[in-house]
């Protein structure tokens, strides 16, 4: 394991501001401006604000996980990734400092929404919110190795419409903003399907709802297989001048 | 020409039989090349010509179609495992959020035994930039600080493609003064160039590259010889050619209308030689050949313009 190489991929991530404050600003502005104006109703016996937490935690951490691409993307596009390739980094060093990246921003996303849910007096239990932080972790694996296969994949004017439309995608099938699909029927398991909505699931352990299931783990493990082997082509691949 | 064993495993760069197409282009066409140890080696050439894609596969950044590359007897990524290869690839930024001195530090930490940060920011002249962040650098800084990544490997093998094209004439001079520093010190390096002086001052060797092949090889001063071919212009009706060819310093007449068009291998002579016996000459002009116009000369290509097309990607 590389320390300097990774402490000094994180300090990166860390300083350039405008992605820093702006992708850790999103999910939170986001829920200010959802939660506060319902403070005080329930959905389904459980406190809104509670509800709207759980969903953000997945979705934020999910964007934090996924905008790795965007910043490879640039790498590439400036070259780096050629340069890189005159070094004898291996691709797991380099995908573990990428991740890395990835868990980082996803990890002060959720730090960020548990204290905004707290001035909203969201009620947190701690042994939920770390079976939830856990879980959490686990589902964004496939989305660390979406993001750096589609780092590799496209060019930085063609990203932004490939993750936005992507992601909003992956988001409104696994049910990210609102169920899809009631609880039976093709549509629901076309939702079951999808890595976000086992995502959203584990964000929705913090309001008392039950961990994954069997089939939960099946596809995350099987997102997270498949993709990585993309990524991992898709980095082997990726040695011309862009 | 044929290269025994021993010297493919005592050269710094061997190259033999290289080739590599993109789709129905050339780019690389049967290339023999021995670089030794601790020589600085030019190679020149037009865009196009092949440069790059010889130094990407040097590099291992492409595999050849044929042939067979090794660097101080290895292939290219066992030698770039060990950190026997450092490059500046023609193009490329920095990345950004860092300083210098923390990127150079970033880029040390892959390699097994790194040259020390200062002594690369001593020899490419960035001590004065050194904690200044990546992103606020002018384009020579740039550039300086990019030798100063080929180097952190400490490499016995410097590659450089086209180092100086975006630079201004004085970021050119701090640059080469550089590499001069670094060669003194036993490195064998390779630049690639489109430019004739810098290749004569700065290389011991001079390899010449046109259409994907060598088509000259040796001592800067005796390319330059060749190459550095001037150009005479002038008007002057009815001469013929062959009369103009007898000229002293004269390679090549033309006539174009009421205009000739002499090349010279010493255009004093010739220019010296041309007024006593043709007064009648006018609107005369003495231009050094572009590289483009040398190259035509020397593969005798009628139809040699188009290698002046983009480099190939």
């Amino acid at each position: 394991m590389n320390l300097v190489y990774l402490r000094y991929e994180l300090l990166r991530t860390v300083r350039n501001r405008r992605f820093f404050i702006f992708s850790l600003a999103f999910p939170l502005v986001f829920f200010y401006l959802i939660a506060s104006p319902n403070k005080g109703q329930e959905l389904g016996g459980i406190p809104f604000v509670t509800y709207y937490l759980a969903g953000m935690a997945s979705f934020g951490t999910m964007m934090a996980m996924i905008s790795t691409g965007g910043r490879i993307s640039a790498e590439r596009q400036a070259g780096w990734n050629r340069q890189l390739r005159l070094t004898p980094l291996t691709p797991r060093q380099y995908f573990r400092a990428k991740v890395a990246t990835g868990y980082l921003m996803a990890a002060i996303t959720l730090a960020l929404l548990f204290v905004a849910g707290l001035t909203l007096g969201v009620h947190l239990e701690v042994g939920r919110v770390v079976q939830m932080a856990g879980l959490v972790a686990v589902g964004l694996i496939p989305f660390a190795a979406l993001g750096i296969f589609v780092g590799h994949m496209f060019h930085p004017d063609s990203l932004g419409p490939v993750l936005g439309g992507g992601v909003s995608i992956l988001a409104f099938l696994g049910g990210a903003w609102s169920p899809v699909g009631g609880t039976h029927g093709f549509m629901h398991d076309v939702s079951l399907a999808t890595p976000t909505y086992w995502l959203v699931q584990a964000g929705h352990v913090l309001v008392g709802e039950q961990a994954w299931t069997g089939t939960g783990w099946l596809v995350i493990g099987s997102w997270t297989a498949v993709l990585a082997v993309l990524a991992a082509r898709a980095y082997q691949r990726d040695t011309k001048r862009v | 020409m044929t290269i025994t064993e021993s010297a493919v495993s005592t050269a710094g760069i061997s190259l033999r039989g290289l080739t590599k197409s993109f789709g129905a282009v050339h780019a690389v066409d049967g290339v023999d090349l021995v670089v030794a140890p601790g020589e600085t080696v030019a190679l020149l050439g037009p865009n196009g010509a092949g440069k790059s894609t010889t130094i990407d596969m040097i590099l291992g950044l492409n595999k050849p179609d044929s042939g067979d590359v090794r660097v101080f007897g290895m292939t290219p990524e066992q030698a770039v495992q060990r950190g026997a290869i450092g490059a500046m690839l023609q193009t490329g930024e920095l990345i950004r959020d860092l300083t210098v001195r923390e990127l150079l530090a970033m880029m040390a930490s892959l390699y097994p035994n790194p040259a020390r940060v200062d002594d690369v920011v001593d020899v490419t002249g960035i001590a004065d930039i050194v904690e200044r962040r990546t992103n606020k650098l002018s384009g020579g800084q740039t550039q300086r600080v990019r030798a100063a990544i080929a180097l952190i490997s400490n490499p016995d093998l410097l590659v450089l493609d086209e180092p100086t094209v975006a630079m201004d004439v004085e970021g050119r001079h701090l640059f080469w003064n550089s590499v001069r520093r670094i060669a003194a010190s036993g490195k064998t390096i390779l630049f690639a160039t489109h430019y004739l002086e810098e290749a004569d001052t700065y290389a011991d060797r001079i390899v010449l590259m046109a259409r994907g092949r060598i088509v000259a090889d040796g001592p800067a001063t005796e390319i330059k010889a060749t190459v550095g071919l001037r150009t005479i212009r002038a008007t002057l009706p009815g001469v013929d050619t062959d009369s103009l060819l007898m000229l002293d310093g004269v390679k090549t007449a033309e006539r174009r209308g009421e205009a000739i068009v002499l090349h010279c291998s010493d255009s004093d002579a010739a220019i010296r030689a041309l007024l006593p016996a043709y007064p009648a000459a006018s609107d005369i002009e003495i231009a050094g050949a572009g590289l483009e116009q040398a190259f035509l000369m020397l593969t005798g290509d009628r139809d040699g313009a188009e290698v002046t097309t983009e480099e190939l990607s």
